[in-house]
């Protein structure tokens, strides 16, 4: 990481924390989802089935904290006065994101520390202590295509408009994705369709990680290429951007 | 080395309205340039392209000789942020060491803010400064990266009369010591004190440019005012005539036959004034009397 980069980083941690209590929603909210969607139901000794639904709901926490921190949080930045200023100092393009990518990676691994902790303790739960790193590495890349989107957003929209954009695609990509009810209990075709959508190619090389089945060829194809347009289209948003506009 | 600015056939529209029409502008490096203007006239637009925030429509805006749009071509521009705008929970010692980051060679963070008279203020939330420290603090920033180029839009705006001479003494000792500066602002005695140039920009094309005097010279008009309690009648060579109460200003481009006129007029004039152009009635002149 350049120094610029670090700087960048950093700057955007100390404002975070700065503000504990959005500290505290990032960390609680895939935490507190467990707490209603899991823990009250008796999984008996379904350990592989209440595994997957730990790791899909610190998935939804993964997918919620970047499309909302990015999104909104981004267009609400560059509204603000400081924002021209700071596209006036002599840092690229690419500092000012990679310091976002690190921040929000870091925030999202604070995101998913509770939900483990939690699901470790409190369900029968259980990853195989070689297959943990594996499975965390599985959600920050799942993670990667709602980062670049709620960039892409952020960097499109003004706030009034990118909060709801970024509900909007908040609640289909969940759900379609399988996160909140499994894509097995999804008519067949319904499940099929649903591979094209990034957060069904997120689930399911979460679930591979944590030994399930591979992902089918298109799930993966399509999670790639949605990374990579949205990455692209990230790109394209920041350069074309020159901060609030009036007409 | 290519000069500091140079903007060649530089149109930006938004919408329908041109905020810059067809404007060439060079800087040389040192210069001081003061940039005037009424509202609207497009000294914050002419200010984003240098600085690389907006995109010319058409023509080419060079900073350093490279397109301001690229990052490193800013590595010697110094900008300063909207007193409003500062991140309110980051505290003064951290924006001076992120801003000062992005630079190769930065000040350190206690001389710069001694320089601009914030020492003792390194753990204050930006939050909490007063307005007049906010804006010390914002004019501080410009000058963290050792820049050869400074913009400053509207710099003394919202300071107290020791804020203004403390920023003045700064541009002066960074214009002796070799840098460039590009200054906007509403108050025409600071255009004055410390301007070798002046742009005057109006409608979005360059009204006049020159030293102070010469500005000022482009209206040969001088203004006589004086106090009556009788109606002014018609008088050769008036320009413009303003009435408040009983105090009469009028403007022309021939004082001296004006008063030889009014005393011809028996018109019962006392505390008579005669003074050549101002800046402020070259300005006027030039931009139509919109201000």
């Amino acid at each position: 990481m350049s120094s610029i980069t670090a700087a960048h980083a950093r700057y955007l941690v100390l404002e975070q924390l700065r503000i504990p209590v959005a500290v505290l929603s990032t960390a609680l909210f895939p935490a507190l989802t467990l707490v209603f969607f899991v823990l009250p139901f008796d999984w008996g000794s379904d350990p592989v089935q209440v595994t997957r639904s730990v790791a899909q709901l610190a998935l939804f926490g993964v997918l919620s904290g970047f499309l909302f921190t990015f999104g909104v949080g981004v267009a609400d930045d560059r509204e603000k006065p400081w924002d021209p200023y700071l596209r006036t100092l002599p840092a690229p393009a690419s500092a000012r994101v990679v310091g976002r990518l690190a921040v929000g990676a870091l925030f999202a691994l604070l995101g998913m520390l509770p939900v483990i902790v939690l699901g470790a303790l409190f369900t029968p739960a259980t990853v195989a202590p070689a297959r943990l790193p594996l499975t965390v590495a599985a959600l920050l890349v799942g993670g990667l295509p709602f980062l670049f989107g709620g960039l892409a957003i952020g960097y499109s929209l003004p706030t009034k408009a990118a909060l709801p954009v970024t509900q909007l695609a908040f609640f289909p990509m969940a759900f379609g994705g399988g996160l909140l009810l499994p894509p097995e209990i999804f008519p067949s075709w319904l499940a099929r369709a649903t591979e094209v959508l990034p957060t069904r190619g997120a689930r399911d090389l979460l679930l591979w990680a944590l030994g399930g089945s591979a992902p089918s060829g298109l799930a993966v194809g399509a999670f790639v290429v949605w990374t990579a347009g949205l990455a692209l289209l990230v790109g394209w948003a920041y350069r074309r951007d020159e901060g609030r506009r009036f007409r | 080395m290519s000069a500091p600015v140079q903007l060649r056939g530089v149109t930006r529209r938004y919408g329908d309205t041109v905020a810059l029409d067809d404007v060439d502008l060079d800087l040389e490096a040192g210069s001081l340039t003061g940039l005037l203007g009424p509202n609207g006239a497009g000294k914050s637009t002419l200010v984003n392209l240098v600085s690389g925030l907006r995109r010319p429509d058409h023509g080419t805006v060079r900073l350093f000789g490279g397109d301001p749009r690229d990052a490193a071509n800013r590595v010697a521009l110094g900008t300063t942020p909207q007193q409003t705008g500062l991140p309110d929970t980051l505290r003064v010692g951290e924006i001076v060491r992120f801003v000062g980051a992005h630079f190769p060679d930065p000040v350190p963070a206690g001389e710069l803010l001694e320089r601009f008279g914030l020492s003792g203020l390194w753990r204050r939330q930006a939050g909490g400064l007063s307005g007049g420290q906010k804006r010390r603090l914002a004019l501080a920033l410009a000058f963290a990266g050792r820049p050869r180029l400074v913009l400053l839009d509207e710099p003394t705006t919202g300071l107290d009369v020791e804020g203004r001479r403390a920023l003045w003494d700064a541009v002066r000792a960074f214009h002796q010591d070799g840098g460039t500066v590009l200054l906007t602002t509403h108050y025409l005695d600071e255009i004055e004190t410390l301007a070798e140039r002046v742009v005057v920009l109006a409608g979005g094309r360059i009204r006049a440019d020159g030293d102070v005097d010469a500005v000022r010279g482009a209206v040969r008009a001088g203004r006589v005012s004086f106090r009556t309690t009788v109606a002014v009648p018609d008088l050769p060579g008036v320009e413009h005539a303003g009435r408040d109460g009983d105090r009469v200003v009028l403007h022309t481009t021939d004082p001296d036959a004006l008063v030889r006129a009014l005393v011809r007029h028996d018109v019962p004039f006392t505390d008579l004034g005669v003074a050549r152009a101002s800046l402020e009635d070259a300005f006027l002149t030039l931009t139509g009397g919109t201000r």
